[in-house]
């Protein structure tokens, strides 16, 4: 059985030289860390801050419809900021270097139904150590969406469009049940026990969120009640939307490569540079459409450096790709059409049976040569 | 009393206070303080923060700062310190500074005098940049190196260069409150040029009642009123009474270590009473694994054996928080109390207090204490 490395051509002694390369680039990025990126950060915390202020007070004349927009627009805004650029960023330790309380992964909480301390433990641990490792990293299709071939099909798996449809609307409720390992306790892998504790950190959670966007706030509002709760659940949705593409387009996109258990037994620190360049996919885009997405539009170096400040990955990218294409590794990018398209195809190409036996093997890959694998 | 307290802010405040807790909900999850902070960045429900109101360069190596902290500052008492964050390069550093005003003083305000240390990042930095209207993070008061409530009969204050600060506070606020018992104040400075609030001490002397003060420049013998270092002779032979005196000693390590010689030489330990005048810097040196850890919350202590403190920490049946143990995913960020550590990875150095670390790359480089 050929592992993925060796479809690639690539050397355990190569695979080490990769890793004194990205070691090197990390810290010379590291080293460069200072004001300006914390100054950045707090930018966005106050445009955060600004935009939710802005929206919760133009619901106050939410019958007159410009201001009901304004407030679903900045209320949008104010939890994709939240969730992504802040949230997400800051709670990978990005900021932890500055010692500042209010940007430390250990004190920060988000606008989310998944309580910081619970995603942390999966995401950040079990995600990004064993990305894209079938059976290990239970982000490949949130255990509800079959995404893969390595998952065996079951009739199911045909409502594939409608359970990511689903768990779009609600992702942000999705990620909770996701953290807390419902898919395991029903299988009876995980005890019950040990999820309780987390679940009910989650709802209590979820609740005071719920409280404040669905009672308290159109109450304030007196006889907007039913306006303000309409224009916060949009704008809950939006943000579940947004996080839900930028998510999927990060992992799932064709050309990303699924790992096994066994050729990742044991690694070298360069096999798992490897695997995170091989398991992630990049989005083009413009300035603001990277702050919106937490700059995950570069998944890749976030994969490599997961705990560097993510406003640098803009600018360590070309390097990132001048160096897989030197060990011929392939970087996926695209535009959100083409990522976000060839999800879609999967979602639906993956709710039927797959045509080829499960092999465990790989695609061949192409060498030594510039490559970028796009969504035909 | 002797030790009478600032007030906390007044009943508006207080009232505003709880009004304030009310909205926390409405501002889930970060609560009202991360809003008003966008206008009002010296306001906070919880934290103590202060704003620069004056600034004086005093010595050449020294700045003097008033402060007026918001209403989370409960007072002090004279003798203790407050611990200072400032921000240098977008990364928030801490360090401990005394009271130098009289505890009596109203108007809630503060003052730290900061000598700029040869290798001080804070102290340079306050040096260069403390300007007026700047705001800056604070603790409330802390520490037991304080005045005693009931005046003793003979007050000996013992001081050398930047140690001065807490002792001064003491001379302050027992004249400030009418105490007219003999006081000696013995400091040591390098030069006569080097010695914080000269002017100022000479005025107390001269105006309060039973105020000796004893001037010590080390670097320019016959400057001074005395020459030479703190010794029994030295002492003996100005005069002070140090045998039948309460006191108070701040300044390097080799001036305490002469004092409680002195005092434990004459069975009078009890009456001494010592600041730490530095944080002690830890040998740094690469590959040393003496020293000792100290779990603080967890109150387990052990010999070092110099792997990364995740696996001491388990080694003591510790079940800390962690995920990948590669120093990936942060899961395992720790407060590092005091002491400092290595990452074994970029090899780098972190020393505390209170910085984040992540201990499942971090060994110990000398005695360390962590919050688990």
């Amino acid at each position: 059985m050929t592992t993925v490395a060796e479809a690639h051509g690539l050397t355990p002694v190569q695979l080490d030289a990769l890793e004194v390369e990205l070691e090197a680039l990390r810290a010379r990025v590291v080293s460069q860390l200072g004001t300006e990126d914390v100054r950045y950060i707090r930018r966005v915390i106050r445009v955060q801050r600004w935009s939710e202020i802005i929206g919760r007070a133009s619901l106050f004349l939410g019958f007159l419809p410009p201001f009901w927009l304004t407030g679903v627009g900045a209320l949008s805004l104010s939890k994709i900021l939240d969730n992504m650029e802040i949230g997400h960023n800051i709670l990978h330790g990005q900021y932890d270097w500055t010692n500042d309380p209010a940007l430390s992964s250990t004190d920060f909480e988000w606008d989310s139904s998944c309580p910081a301390k619970g995603w942390q433990r999966y995401h950040n641990y079990q995600h990004h150590t064993f990305t894209n490792i079938t059976g290990k990293d239970r982000d490949l299709g949130y255990s509800v969406i079959r995404i893969s071939d390595e998952t065996p099909w079951s009739p199911a798996n045909l409502g594939n469009p409608l359970y990511a449809l689903g768990l779009a609307a609600i992702f942000d409720h999705g990620i909770m049940l996701h953290d807390v390992d419902v898919a395991q306790v029903r299988e009876g892998k995980r005890p019950w026990e040990e999820a309780k504790p987390a679940l009910r950190a989650g709802l209590k959670k979820s609740a005071r969120l719920a409280f404040r966007d669905y009672i308290m706030w159109p109450a304030f509002t007196g006889p907007l009640f039913l306006l303000t709760l309409a224009a916060n659940a949009l704008a809950n949705l939006i943000r579940n939307l947004w996080a839900f593409i930028i998510i999927f387009c990060g992992h799932f996109p064709s050309g990303v490569l699924e790992f096994t258990e066994a050729e990742c037994e044991g690694e070298s620190k360069g096999h798992w540079y490897f695997r995170q360049m091989l398991g992630s996919g990049n989005i083009t885009g413009g300035r603001l459409f990277h702050i919106m997405s937490g700059n995950l539009s570069f998944q890749i170096e976030h994969h490599l450096f997961p705990d560097i400040p993510a406003r640098r990955y803009q600018q360590i990218a070309p390097e990132v790709r001048e160096i897989c294409q030197r060990y011929g590794i392939p970087y996926n990018t695209g535009r959100l059409s083409r990522q976000f398209g060839s999800v879609i195809f999967k979602i639906f190409r993956f709710a039927l049976p797959s045509r080829r036996k499960r092999t465990g093997s790989v695609p061949p890959a192409p060498r030594k040569e510039p490559v970028e694998l796009l969504a035909a | 009393m002797a030790t009478s307290l600032i007030s906390s802010g007044s009943l508006t405040k207080r009232v505003l206070r709880r009004a304030v807790r009310v909205f926390d909900v409405a501002a889930t999850p970060y609560g009202v303080d991360r809003y008003v902070e966008l206008v009002r960045p010296s306001w906070s429900s919880t934290e103590v923060r202060a704003k620069v109101e004056r600034v004086t360069r005093t010595t050449p190596r020294s700045v003097t700062l008033t402060l007026r902290p918001n209403g989370n500052w409960h007072g002090f008492r004279s003798g203790q310190y407050t611990q200072l964050s400032v921000e240098i390069d977008g990364v928030r550093h801490t360090r401990c500074y005394s009271m130098t005003n009289a505890a009596t003083e109203g108007g809630g305000r503060i003052e730290l005098c900061v000598t700029a240390q040869p290798e001080g990042r804070v102290s340079q930095h306050l040096l260069r940049t403390a300007r007026r209207g700047q705001t800056v993070a604070l603790t409330r008061a802390q520490g037991v190196f304080t005045l005693p409530e009931v005046e003793p009969e003979h007050l000996l204050l013992i001081s050398g260069g930047s140690g001065i600060t807490p002792v001064l506070s003491m001379l302050r606020t027992r004249c400030a409150l009418g105490w007219t018992k003999p006081v000696t104040f013995l400091h040591y400075a390098l030069t006569a040029s080097d010695m914080l609030y000269r002017d100022e001490l000479q005025v107390m002397a001269d105006t309060s009642p039973n105020v000796r003060l004893v001037r010590v420049f080390t670097d320019q013998p016959g400057t001074g009123d005395l020459d030479g270092f703190l010794s029994a002779a030295q002492l003996d032979g100005a005069g002070v009474d140090w045998a039948a005196a309460e006191a108070f000693v701040c300044g390097p390590t080799p001036l305490m270590d002469s004092a409680r010689s002195l005092f434990d030489q004459a069975d009078r330990a009890d009456h001494l009473h010592t600041e730490v005048f530095t944080l002690t810097q830890f040998a740094a040196e690469a590959g040393s694994v003496d020293g000792a850890v100290r779990f603080a919350e967890s109150e387990i202590g052990r010999e070092s054996d110099g792997t990364p403190l995740l696996q001491q920490a388990e080694a003591e049946g510790l079940k800390p928080l962690h995920g990948c143990r590669m120093g990936i995913c942060h899961t395992c960020t720790r407060q590092l109390h005091a002491g400092v550590v290595r990452d074994i990875v970029t090899g780098e150095l972190t020393n505390g207090p209170d910085v984040h670390i992540r201990i499942c790359v971090s060994v110990p480089v000398g005695d360390v204490e962590i919050d688990l």
